[in-house]
Order: structure tokens, then sequence, then C-alpha cells
């Protein structure tokens, strides 16, 4: 399902050396200097042997002891394409992504229309292969309409190349839909991907119930409503077998129910959004809506929950849950405006706030982002290793810069990080061997 | 502080809106109470208009339906001698069209001096500040804040008890939704009083122990030693989401009857900022009663909105 731009060119191309880097694979636990020799789009060779010395022929890279790790895979990004192109479409959304570092998006079902039937599977592919320059897979909708009533015809789906079912920003309500759409996907191995907030207690509600909460006059929903929905789901997958995963969690006691789920060798697995594992509901201040998403910023002991989480494994994957808003539909009063943040290039930076803050180890933060969501998702990227594909990200960990909303290559500008200080950021992007973005250079287009 | 220092601060509010009474100090507050006082006594005189805003624009941009909170504030605004506009505008047409941020531009190049605004949302007001010229003036933000409500509540017990300092005030009802209760819990706290809320658990905001008030589900403990008793209106559309079974249980448990009342001190002052459902929150017999304070509520709700608008205009621009 490649939807990079063809890479023919490339197939005949030179061997290209990266010299001088520092390795970091946590498929295995590799954090060494050394370099790596890209050929055919693929790694061909890789070690502590390259550190200083390229094998002839070769085109040379310095890395000047910057990072090189495998291409982020982003298993949550909210497009336009098709029915929003105002916001983002997937050619905007996969520059994004390029200079975020992230070589592999999967990309929503909750456009319009709603990705439900094989016509429109095939539709994202072609888009995605005329106009994306990083790899594209399309999530498709594990109920028509993502109503949350019937089951779409997830085995041809599967089979026209979704590589995942979810229902959007939604949970099914129904737990007969749930049951059924768990048992009958198990038939053809599907991966069902399920936003956890249980509807009626979160009706009407613009953000985490509590003091801040009540002090702005907000109605908050408890986290109860996504543990609530949580709960139902490790049960049904208990009863199905279902390969199930949580999509974002949010707070301590749903970590607890996966960790519980996963202790029974249960077939459960969860991801986190970086906002949650960056930032809290202090951040809303007053009524500050590029802080409003779903689930809500939760409290920071919740935050500090997630972070373990990663460092601990329970949670498998970060997500940035990409979700580009026209400011229009921003700038209104917080109970009225929409959810959600951009967050493709800001993913990775905001990660290392963990690393340089000294919460996580930089191959926790990798992982979560890299091999955990490939073994997922069951893609041959995010490793570094000998005949692995050569989608490579070289990452200058110490690069201070500030995010200006303005410079961001996403359609829209909602980003909860605007004029933030980051400190690392992304030198050069490669997809299958070929540079698709490169820091101060410009991008392919 | 010392009493100096607040008297130094006191001369003036030093404030260009007025969008919440979160962070008022009791200078500032009894500053505006004062300016109130004035208005009060003035507004009892056969010639009470004044000059004080001549020449200066009003607008009432009300999103939310008003009847007493908007003619209050236009009345104020006419006795100082400003130019009012009224603008109700229903909330459906804002919905479909215009967004709040145009009809604030819209209304910035009509260049007036100071905006009243009601808005059903939470926080709409303070957003509409950033984006306007002027003053603002927060006459009702969803659940949020209604600053001269409290005001005026905080005037209308200065007046009957001759302090707020050290006395009990329970806020009773509909807690969760309320604005009114949000904005007096702050005013009161501010000026000493000790403040408690009442109401059935689901009609309690998630964190209502932070809020600065103890809090009661159960009313007959609530009212006792209370100095006033504070009802709130009870908006119907509550029921049908489940937060209470019938009117009949609400006014068994929390409405405020002779029964109750009885248990609050001798002197206790009923209050209520209107409009009321009798019979659901409060019992005619006790609306109507001589310790009934409800129709003083209404007075000192011009005073205090003159007090405000006199205050705001003291920091306006010269003209």
């Amino acid at each position: 399902m490649r939807a990079a731009k063809s890479t023919s060119a490339s197939k005949t191309q030179n061997a290209v050396a990266f010299i001088n880097a520092r390795l970091i694979d946590p498929s295995s636990n590799r954090d060494e200097p050394g370099g790596l020799v890209i050929k055919d789009g693929l790694i061909a060779d890789i070690g502590g042997h390259l550190r200083r010395n390229a094998p002839e022929g070769c085109e040379v890279v310095d890395c000047k002891a910057h990072v090189l790790a495998p291409g982020l895979i982003d298993a949550q990004v909210f497009t336009g394409d098709p029915g929003y192109e105002h916001r983002e479409t997937l050619k905007t959304a996969s520059h994004a992504a390029a200079a975020g570092g992230v070589t592999t998006m999967v990309v929503m079902p909750e456009t319009n229309p709603v990705i439900d039937q094989v016509a429109l599977v095939d539709y994202i592919q072609r888009r995605a292969r005329d106009n994306a320059i990083v790899r594209v897979h399309t999530m498709a909708a594990m109920t028509k309409g993502l109503k949350g009533e019937e089951m779409t015809e997830i085995g041809l789906l599967k089979r026209a190349g979704a590589i995942a079912f979810s229902n959007g920003k939604s949970s099914v309500a129904s737990a007969r839909v749930m049951r059924n759409v768990l048992l009958y996907g198990k038939d053809f191995d599907a991966l069902v991907v399920h936003h956890t907030e249980d509807p009626s207690l979160s009706q009407n509600a613009s953000m985490n119930s509590g003091e801040i909460a009540t002090r702005l006059g907000l109605p908050g929903v408890h986290k109860a409503a996504e543990t609530i929905v949580l709960e139902r789901d490790v049960r049904l997958v208990a009863l199905t077998g279902g390969r199930y995963h949580a999509a974002t969690i949010s707070c301590a006691e749903s970590l607890d129910v996966v960790r519980n789920a996963k202790a029974h060798k249960l077939p459960v697995t969860c991801g986190v959004s970086i906002n949650h594992l960056t930032l809290n509901e202090n951040d809303i201040g007053p009524y500050r809506t590029f802080f409003k998403m779903r689930p809500p910023l939760r409290r920071d002991e919740d935050r500090a929950a997630m972070v373990r989480g990663i460092g601990s494994g329970d949670i498998d994957i970060i997500v940035s849950s990409h979700d580009p808003q026209d400011a229009d539909d921003k700038r209104r009063p917080f109970a009225e405006a929409t959810d959600g943040a951009v967050g493709l290039e800001t993913l990775l930076p905001a990660a290392l706030r963990l690393f340089h803050s000294g919460e996580l180890p930089l191959l926790s933060i990798f992982r979560a982002m890299t091999i955990n969501p490939a073994r997922l998702l069951g893609l041959h990227s995010g490793r570094l290793v000998k005949g692995a594909v050569a989608d490579i990200i070289l990452v200058d960990l110490g690069q201070p810069w500030v995010v200006s909303k303005d410079e961001l290559r996403s359609r829209s500008k909602n980003t909860p990080f605007d004029e933030n200080k980051m400190q690392g950021r992304v030198l050069r992007t490669l997809v299958a061997g070929e540079t698709v973005y490169q820091y101060g250079g410009g991008q392919r287009s | 502080m010392t009493s100096a220092a607040a008297r130094v601060e006191a001369l003036h509010f030093p404030h260009r809106h007025l969008l919440t009474t979160e962070g008022l100090g009791a200078s500032e507050i009894n500053f505006l109470l004062d300016l109130a006082d004035k208005a009060a006594q003035s507004n009892r005189q056969p010639q009470m208009k004044s000059d004080l805003l001549r020449g200066r624009t009003l607008i009432n941009l009300f999103f939310e339906a008003s009847t007493r909170t908007q003619a209050s504030f236009e009345l104020a605004a006419k006795r100082l001698g400003a130019d009012v506009m009224n603008m109700n505008v229903p909330t459906s047409s804002v919905q479909k069209g215009e967004t709040l941020l145009d009809t604030a531009m819209t209304l910035n190049a009509m260049r007036p001096d100071i905006i009243i605004v009601r808005h059903r949302a939470a926080g709409a007001v303070e957003l509409l500040a950033q984006k306007i010229d002027c003053s603002v003036v927060n006459a009702g933000d969803g659940a949020h804040q209604h600053p001269t409500q409290a005001l005026l509540d905080a005037l209308t017990i200065r007046s009957a008890k001759g302090r707020v300092s050290g006395l009990c005030v329970a806020i009773c009802g509909d807690i969760l939704h309320s604005r009114v209760a949000r904005s007096n819990i702050d005013v009161l706290n501010a000026l000493g009083a000790r403040v408690r809320i009442v109401a059935p658990s689901t009609l309690l905001p998630a964190a209502a122990g932070r809020l600065g008030a103890e809090v009661f589900t159960d009313m007959w403990k609530g009212l006792e030693d209370a100095d006033v008793v504070m009802m709130l209106r009870l908006q119907r559309e509550r029921m049908e989401s489940s937060y209470i079974p019938s009117t009949r249980e609400f006014f068994h448990f929390f409405g405020l009857d002779q029964e109750k009342l009885a248990i609050a001190k001798p002197d206790a002052l009923i209050m209520h900022p209107g409009p009321m459902n009798r019979g659901v929150e409060i019992a005619s017999t006790v609306a109507d009663h001589s310790r009934s304070v409800i129709h003083d509520q209404v007075e000192m709700g011009v005073a205090v909105r003159m007090a405000v608008l006199e205050a705001l205009a003291r920091n306006l621009p010269k003209q």
C-alpha cells in the first residue's frame, strides 16, 4: 500500500551512506554511534563499522553525530480529504508529516463521505499515491456512516487495503454492535480501534470534569465516561477474542484497565495522544479553545500517569491525533468551538520534551512511535535493520526553536503549541530512501 | 491589607471591563457598593437624572432573552444620560450565520463606549471583550458569571443588615447551572460572609467543594443559623435531563416554604434573583413575606448598574 510517489528513479540510484550518526532503533534496542547504507530504497547495511567510513562508490552524508532513527508511524491522523479540503488534504497533511518526521500516517475515516465503502478506501489510496509524499494507510469505518448501528463490510474493506477499523471520534454505544464487530472482525484478523467515551455521559461536555470546569461554568465529562466504555470493550474482547486497540486513553484508571487486560493475555493494546502526554487541563486557562479536544485534557496527575504508561510499555503507541480545524470553528465560545488540534509537525519535538525533562528515555519515546505501531498495524517499516525499507529520519535532539503557527505546513493552524519553545527538530526525512523533507532545504513537492 | 491602603485603592475601580467577580477585592467591591448607595438615594429623589454619561453610547447586546436585566441596564444608562441602543440577537440566526466575532466587529465599528453582553455560552463575553475596543460588562455568560447580580445582591444585604461580613448566606437550588451562584460566592467571600450552597447532588458542580462555600445536600441542615436565604431559579428543562424527578419532589426537599424558613434565623432575609417559579423553588407566602427583599433586589439592580457604568466611564478615554 505504498503511497509515496513512485520511487522507481531511486531503484537504480547509487548507494548512499549516512555516517557519523547516533543510531537509535528500538526494534533492536540499538543506541550507538554508527552509520547505515541505503540502496534501492532499502537499508543495505547498518552498524558501528559505518561510523567513520563509507563503502566505496557511495554518496556520503555526514550526520554530524545527530540521531538516525526509523521514520515515525502515526496511527491517528484526521484530514479533510474528502469533503473538508479547506481544513487539510492528503497532500498538505503529508507535507506536514514529512516535516515532522512522520513517514507513515494512518488517516481516519471521519471525512465526508465517511470511509465506509470499498470504493472510498480505493479513493484514499489513489489520492495518496498521486499527492502524498509519505506513506498513507486508510483506517476504515467499523460502522456505516460511523453511526454505531450497522457493521461495514469489514472483509472486503480489509481486502481493499483498510489497515484497521475505527468509529472515528465517537464510541459505539451499543454493546451488541461492538460485540459483533469484534466477533466478525476476528475472522479477518481485523484490528478494531475504538475511541472510548460514553456518549450519554459526554453529551454537551466540553472539558474534563473538575474544579476548572466548575469555575469556568463549563459542562464537564468525568473520566469515568472513558473507563466505562473501555471496561465494557475489554469484557467483549474476552468474550470474542477480537483484536482491540483503545485509540487514545487519557487517565490513570483507563491505564489500569488496559494493564489488567494485558495481564490476562487479552489481545488489547492502547494509544495516547501527544497532547495528553505534554498538556493538562490547566492549559485551557481563560477558555483557550485550541486546547479543546477529545478526550479532553485531564489533570496533571493523569498526564504523568500516561507518561509512566509509555515508560512501562503498558501504553503501546503515541499518536499525534492531528486534527485540523478551521480557525473560524475554533474562535467561538468554548462550549461551541470544535474539538481537535493539529500535531504532525510538533509530534516529535513535543515528545522530546519528555526526554529533555528526564521523564522518559529516548528509546521508549521512539519505540512508541516506530516499532510498536508497526507491529500493531503489521507494517514492515519502523525499524532500522538490514533489509528493512529505508524510512528514516535524521534528528537534531538539541536544536532550539519556537513554534509559529504561520510556519506550519498544515493547512489549518490550530496548534496548542503556538509560540512554544521546543528543543529538537527533524533535519531530514526519507521515505524508501528518498529525501522528502530537508530542514532549511525545502522539500520535494 | 491595612485600612489606609484599602482606602487608597478604593478610590477607583481600576478595570476596563467587568467580566467576572473572580479576583475582585473587598475594596473594589465596596467602592462600587458605595457608589451604588449614592445612586440608590438619588433614584428616590424626584430629579433623578444626571449627565455623567452624557454623549456616551451604550449598547445592550443580548444573545439570550432577558427582560429585567436588560431593562435594568437600560434604565441605569438613561439615568446617567447615556444614549442606549438595544440589540436582541435571536440565538438561532447567530448559529446559522454571523459568528459572535463578526457581530462584535460590526458593533465595534459603530464606536460605542460600553457594551453590555449576555450570551448562553460560558466565556463568550470574555472572547468578545478581547476583540472590542470599548468597555464590556458581562450581563451573564452561560453557567459562568453574572457580576452585576452578585453586586446587587451584596448591596441588598448590606442595606438591610448594615453589613455583609460575618453573615451566613445560604444559596439554594440549581447551583450546577447557575452563574448567579458562582458570582455570589466570589463577592460574598470577598466581603467576609460565610457562604453555603444547598442543592441535591445532581444539581451541584463536580468540584462544588472547591468554590469557597460549604456544601449541603440537606436543606434543613443548610438553613440552620442562616442570616440570608438566597433561592435560585430552577429551569424546567432540568427535569427532562433527569437531574430531578419532579418539581413536586424538588419543592418538598429544596423549595423554600414556611417550615424550612423557620430553620433559618428569625430575622433571615429572603432573596431570589427572579423570575420566580412560585411553588417550585419558593412558596408564594414566602416570596411575599415581610422579610422578603426580592423587590429591593430589583431596585438595587438599577443602582448597582449605574455604579458600574459610572466606574467604567471614569476609565474611558476623555471625549
